[in-house]
């Protein structure tokens, strides 16, 4: 198991957020749950402009066995989305927390989100572990 | 995998490894209140040799009168050698494909079989068939929706000339999901759909649907419409007869940017008429909307040993992975049906289907030519039409139809039911199966019966 990146937060939905310094928010899915889907094979992005409260539907993650929803981990507007991914699904395989990432947003208050810092989330890992 | 029996002392053994005594024991978990004792209102089993004597007995009472009547369902000839195949028990016996490994036949046949109908629409990717034409227009409508981000509104426009117990059927579906259904109006004198209404709709649908031809067997101005739907943001679908695809401009090449989605009924390919069915709906669509397209679609790949094989493929749409948020809930498909249809199409080839298109249409324009020399029967609409055409009757349809039946005629569809503003109208359809007697044996018995004035 890879180390996970110290400065994102995390969430119980194995969702990584990255605080940007423009105040927005990029966000993906962990090394744990892209292992658990196993290979992706097609990504449905939302639109750019989109308005989501926390927990909305967000993006759909499509492997030949499972198709899993990632939620908004806080609320606000979609500003961007890897259209990469559309092309090169396997990225969120080989690169979560980089080259793997999903939608920007800019979030309306990210107080009111939630998010866990990296040990809390490498507890909860290990608890699934047991 | 070959049929394995148990006996007697399989049964027993089994029953006692698991420790009852009996199969009953197993349900007793339902508690008794829940429990059926005698299924009240139905009738003792029959054995096979009573049901076999009633179910002789009942199709004496159909006879083999001779059938003008098309309105979705066409009699057309289907070669000895297609059920004779299809029947085989590999093809008859074989399951769902779940199991590549175990399911390599059926899974080619189905993939065939959707590789005939791409080629026939002119649409890349085709899915392994739905229970019938009208809830495959029902699909459609729902995956058009999915589909159409951009428009918000669940309104779908009709031509004129879509198949009323279609939309029945789609309404039926989808009508509780926020689908509305419109229909455009129709030119009473081309029988076409009236374009000129299309400059004055303001709100986009977010899909259109055109029957080509159209239930009343007339040729549609598709490529306007298809241009008029797509400019105004709206997809397209196409619900089309398989055998005029052989000779008719296909959906995938209907206006400037092909149809969004192609659907219709496949009985007309190798399917027995038998009371209405088994028939199967089939659907085909452009690249961009595979992931919306509803029903089974069997891919082609290479194995671990890089073998070329087949399996069902993009199940992350269906619902036993996507359970509520699948792309439909059916998880099946007409795989005897279809068989049958692929086996046909392969025998007749493309040419065989093209001399059946063209039969048919000859022998319903020379019945054209033939009823309209009796007096009290006109053509109803002037426009162009396939194998099927609108008649006008100087008196009402069902008594007319019912003199022919007694001469063992089945003269046509009676339109004034469904339509009563077409006034005293008859849809006629004579397919390749008829010769020249037929015709006049129609064209006789019809002179005389409006001869003899109106009862």
């Amino acid at each position: 198991m890879s180390e996970l990146p110290g400065e994102l937060l995390y969430t119980e939905e194995h969702e990584w957020l990255r605080q940007e310094e423009d105040g927005s928010v990029t966000i993906g899915i962990t090394d744990h749950a892209q292992a658990a889907l196993g290979d992706l094979v097609y990504v449905e992005l939302p639109e750019v402009g989109a308005e989501l409260d926390v927990g909305d539907e967000m993006a759909v993650v499509e492997s030949v066995k499972a198709a899993s929803d990632v939620y908004a981990p806080v609320g606000g507007t979609v500003v961007a989305v890897n259209t990469n991914l559309a092309d090169d699904p396997e990225k969120i395989n080989s690169d979560p927390y980089g080259d793997g990432w999903i939608v920007r947003m800019q979030p309306d208050d990210m107080a009111n989100s939630n998010t866990m810092d990296p040990n809390a989330y490498q507890e909860l890992l290990d608890s699934l572990e047991d | 995998m070959p049929f394995i029996p148990h006996t007697e002392d399989d049964v027993k053994a089994m029953l006692e490894t698991i420790g009852v005594s009996s199969i009953e024991q197993l349900f007793d978990e339902i508690p008794p209140e829940l429990r059926i004792d005698a299924l009240v209102g139905v009738p003792d089993a029959l054995c096979e040799m009573e049901i076999s004597r009633l179910m002789r007995a009942r199709s004496r009472q159909d006879g083999a009168p001779l059938c003008f009547i098309g309105a979705g369902a066409y009699e057309h000839h289907v070669p000895a050698a297609v059920w004779d195949i299809a029947t085989r028990g590999e093809f008859y016996s074989a399951y769902t494909p779940y199991q590549a490994e175990a399911s390599q036949g059926t899974l080619q046949v189905i993939y065939e079989y959707q590789s005939m109908i791409t080629a026939l629409t002119a649409l890349d990717i085709s899915n392994a068939s739905l229970y019938d034409g009208a809830s495959a227009l029902a699909e459609a409508a729902l995956m058009a929706v999915r589909a159409n981000r951009n428009v918000k509104s669940g309104r779908i426009l009709l031509a004129a000339g879509v198949n009323r117990t279609y939309e029945k059927v789609a309404h039926a579906i989808s009508g509780n999901q926020g689908l509305k259904f419109d229909r455009l109006p129709l030119d009473r004198h081309s029988g076409m759909t009236d374009l000129s209404v299309l400059s004055k709709i303001d709100q986009a649908p977010v899909a259109v649907v055109i029957q080509q031809p159209s239930f009343f067997g007339s040729l549609e101005p598709v490529d306007r419409l298809t241009d008029w739907a797509h400019e105004k943001g709206a997809q397209v679908i196409a619900v089309v007869n398989p055998t005029s695809l052989a000779i008719l401009k296909a959906p995938g090449h209907w206006g400037s940017g092909g149809a969004d989605i192609a659907c219709g009924e496949g009985q007309p390919l190798g399917i027995p008429l038998s009371s209405g069915g088994p028939y199967f709906g089939f659907m085909a669509c452009q690249q961009g909307l595979v992931r919306q397209m509803p029903g089974r679609i069997v891919g082609r790949t290479t194995d671990l040993d890089g073998k070329s094989g087949f399996t069902l493929t993009l199940q992350a749409r269906e619902q036993h992975i996507r359970r509520s948020k699948a792309t439909s809930n059916i998880c099946t498909n007409q795989g005897l049906m279809v068989t049958g249809a692929t086996i046909y199409v392969s025998l007749l080839g493309h040419e065989g289907l093209q001399r059946v298109a063209h039969g048919s249409v000859q022998n319903t324009t020379e019945l054209l030519a033939m009823l309209t020399s009796v007096k009290g029967v006109k053509r109803l609409f002037d426009g162009a039409h396939f194998h099927e055409v609108a008649l006008a009757l100087d008196r009402p349809v069902a008594p007319v139809l019912r003199a022919l039946a007694k001469q063992d005629i089945l003269g046509g569809f009676d339109l004034s039911a469904d339509y009563p503003d077409l006034g005293n109208a008859l849809l006629v359809c004579a397919t390749e199966t008829k010769t020249r007697d037929d015709l006049e044996r129609y064209r006789a018995a019809l002179s005389a019966i409006m001869a003899a004035g109106p009862n």
